[in-house]
């Protein structure tokens, strides 16, 4: 799509992942086998045309910065255009919200003839169509369109979640900021199309006021004069704001009949290309209903799990409902179930590490 | 002006046509193998990890595949300002131009392009090998003899040794007598299709070549034997390591296989010495409740419901259930149904086997059965050979 800047706003972002993000960012958290979760925004943007992208980060971006790269695995390395990777301008100084960084940035926007923008959080997994997003956009002339879907995610023990009032037709009549919505309830994915000119407009004049978020200083402040429209998103999209759910919504994939629709049946997803071999199974290995990646080594069983890149599990070891990220090493005779190993992970032999209804995490780079 | 130290010229015009259908629509070299890679993407990165940043890639022979894949060189890290990967194909001067009409013509007619480098040493290869090398102890070792030229050679099992080209050496590996294919051989160094010259004297001789009415202009039989008999000094090699020279369907599908022990004849997993390949982006396999794997290499974007045994599965690949996969190889974007039985086959890349096909023979003297044609067509076996249902 001609004339649209995707921007990918990291600003936001808690860490509700623990310590899956105590050492970086939660768009940068490994998912799914082989991706990263701002894979699929990134792959979203490509899909529908967009062409430049920028994401804006906050804080422990070393592992997004080292992923995205110049942008090539996305086709993002463009002549004009392409992508942009814009951090904090004062790294000493806390942010205030996201239209400050977006105010230190405003450059970024002024020089792009672009005339329409879509926000867009980077965590998200799901197939959202935003060439169709923006198209419902111009045709209702709104100012702003948000997108919402009805809560379907596990019950919320914080209150994160912006829930929207949503009118017949489709305009927004309010939004309560910070809640634990019920089932059904309307929660907005944080994600937005809006013009260029307005956007600057919001940035210049709620900054000057000292006011510094975009959905409350932006868009409630303003739901009285301008035409907020919303966009009912109903395809897959797990709610991700727990250690649980995460696990959960790595494990939906173990169904053929969204794997199928996800990877298959609609556009690529992609990541970083890291040129591992095939996965070599030996004549000891079992495994049974789980997804794995390459690079990997397989000797033992491997049951209801995710495989990262390049995991090796040697001889008799036995790994059970469980995610093994990237490099990680599982040991003769050892047993796993319901873990979650992050990076380069190492399980000496014989060992038994197991995790309640509450998947165990073992931390990047430990040796247990 | 800037120059290269050496750089490498890569014969990837070669039909190879022992490769029965899998050749119809593509040059040997971008033939795929290992469930990942092309053949031409050994040698590249071969060429990468021997510090070579300079590839002319030589095509002739259906030149569409390999040049989309060639591409800029990026997968091999051969994008570069300066030198990088560039595909040669025939081209027309002032004076004409002609079709490479062996491979000393090839790299004949490119003067041009190696002399803009103006390089020391230049590396001649072949696209139709599977080994990892590292070149740059080929130079060293040139270097160290004082060589004007140096072909690797590498000790092949006296049974087999007449299908090669044979060097006769003295203790100190200088090459004596060079043999195509003699009936009886006086040695079992084999040539591996990997020379290394000093450019000036390589000019020197593709030129004079060039000018022999009676010559093949092919390195082997041509260039080789004359640097000899003009008693330039011209050492063997010796190269310790896998090599396979993949060029019919039997030597293609034994590579394969030599993927697969749990110590493999070949790693393709070594993390120093990466095999790279373009188009590598597919989601991860899924293996299935049903599916058994053992002793086999699979890759992404598989989707496997069936058992596999002692194979190779390339990307894209869709196992039904019941089907039974054993000593094959199946190349990309294979669709298998249902109650399948495949044994000792290769299956080339976009063919749809359907529900209850049986392809190929178990028993151990059965030739390799190869299904070439992309039709969406079911086979059953008969004494170990395919015919349509």
């Amino acid at each position: 799509m001609k004339n649209v800047i995707g921007v990918i706003n990291l600003v936001n972002e808690k860490q509700y992942l623990k310590e899956l993000t105590s050492h970086r960012c939660l768009s940068a958290v490994p998912f799914g086998g082989r991706y990263r979760l701002i894979d699929f925004t990134m792959s979203n943007f490509i899909h529908a045309d967009i062409t430049k992208v920028a994401v804006f980060t906050k804080e422990k971006y070393r592992s997004i910065m080292d992923h995205l790269g110049s942008g090539k695995e996305w086709d993002l390395d463009r002549r004009n255009g392409g992508l942009f990777i814009l951090p904090p301008t004062h790294p000493d100084e806390l942010i205030k919200g996201d239209l400050q960084q977006f105010h230190d940035h405003i450059e970024f926007f002024h020089r792009s003839p672009e005339d329409t923008v879509v926000i867009s959080p980077g965590h998200h997994v799901c197939k959202m169509d935003f060439q169709e997003i923006v198209e419902h956009h111009k045709n209702s002339n709104a100012d702003i369109t948000v997108v919402y879907k009805d809560f379907d995610g596990e019950p919320v023990d914080k209150p994160i979640y912006h829930k929207y009032a949503i009118r017949n037709d489709g305009r927004v009549k309010n939004i309560e900021l910070y809640t634990s919505p019920e089932q059904g309830e309307s929660v907005g994915l944080e994600t937005f199309v809006i013009k260029k000119d307005l956007l600057i407009e919001i940035i210049k004049t709620c900054c000057e006021n000292g006011e510094y978020d975009f959905l409350k200083d932006g868009i409630k402040a303003n739901l009285h004069h301008l035409k907020v429209n919303s966009y009912h998103y109903k395809r897959y999209f797990p709610f991700i704001h727990s250690i649980s759910s995460f696990y959960k919504s790595n494990m939906d994939f173990l169904n053929p009949e969204l794997a199928q629709d996800f990877f298959y049946d609609t556009w690529d997803i992609y990541t970083k290309i890291k040129h591992e071999a095939p996965v070599k199974y030996s004549i000891s290995s079992k495994v049974s209903n789980s997804l794995v990646a390459n690079g990997c080594d397989i000797e033992g069983t491997v049951e209801n799990s995710i495989i990262f890149r390049g995991v090796k599990i040697r001889k008799g070891a036995v790994v059970k409902n469980s995610i093994i990220m990237q490099k990680g090493e599982i040991n003769e005779g050892t047993y796993i179930e319901n873990v979650i190993t992050d990076k380069q992970v190492k399980i000496t032999s014989e060992q038994v590490v197991i995790g309640d209804s509450i998947p165990r995490i073992v931390k990047k780079a430990d040796v247990v | 002006m800037k120059s290269k130290k050496w750089i490498a010229m890569l014969l990837a015009g070669g039909q190879g046509s022992r490769l029965g259908e899998l050749t119809t629509g593509l040059a040997k070299p971008a033939v795929p193998f290992g469930g990942k890679y092309r053949i031409i993407d050994f040698p590249l990165s071969n060429c990468t990890h021997s510090g070579i940043d300079t590839v002319g890639v030589l095509t002739q022979y259906q030149p569409l595949v390999l040049n989309h894949y060639v591409g800029n060189g990026r997968p091999w890290d051969l994008d570069r300002n300066f030198g990088g990967v560039s595909v040669l194909p025939p081209y027309q001067g002032k004076d004409g131009g002609e079709w490479y009409a062996g491979t000393a013509n090839a790299v004949y007619q490119n003067i041009q392009y190696i002399d803009h480098y103006d390089p020391e040493y230049v590396v001649v290869l072949s696209g139709d090998h599977i080994y990892k090398m590292d070149y740059s102890k080929m130079l060293q070792y040139h270097v160290e003899k004082g060589a004007q030229a140096t072909i690797a050679v590498i000790e092949v099992p006296w049974s087999e040794a007449s299908r090669f080209g044979l060097m006769n050496t003295d203790e100190e590996n200088k090459i004596s007598e060079f043999e195509e294919k003699p009936a009886k051989p006086k040695s079992n160094l084999a040539s591996m299709g990997v020379y290394l010259f000093d450019w000036k004297l390589l000019k020197k001789y593709l030129i004079e070549d060039e000018l022999d009415p009676f010559s093949t202009k092919d390195f082997g039989k041509d260039i080789i034997p004359k640097i000899l008999s003009d008693g330039k000094s011209l050492y063997a090699y010796r190269f310790e390591g896998y090599w396979k020279d993949v060029g019919t369907v039997e030597s293609l599908w034994e590579a394969h296989m030599d993927l697969l022990d749990d110590i493999p004849g070949f790693d393709l997993n070594d993390p120093h010495w990466k095999f790279y390949a373009g188009n590598a982006n597919h989601p991860p396999q899924y293996i299935s409740k049903e599916a058994h794997i053992s002793q086999s290499l699979v890759n992404e974007g598989c989707v496997v419901h069936g058992n596999i045994e002692h194979s190779v599965l390339s990307f894209n690949v869709q196992v039904g259930k019941n089907t039974t996969i054993k000593d094959s190889v199946i190349m990309p974007n294979v669709k298998i149904g249902n109650n399948v039985t495949i044994n000792n086959a290769i299956i080339a890349s976009d063919i749809c086997v359907e529900d209850g096909a049986e392809i190929g023979s178990s028993s151990p003297a059965a030739e390799i059965t190869l299904i070439g044609d992309a039709q969406n067509i079911s086979y059953v076996a008969t004494n170990g050979k395919s015919s349509v249902k």
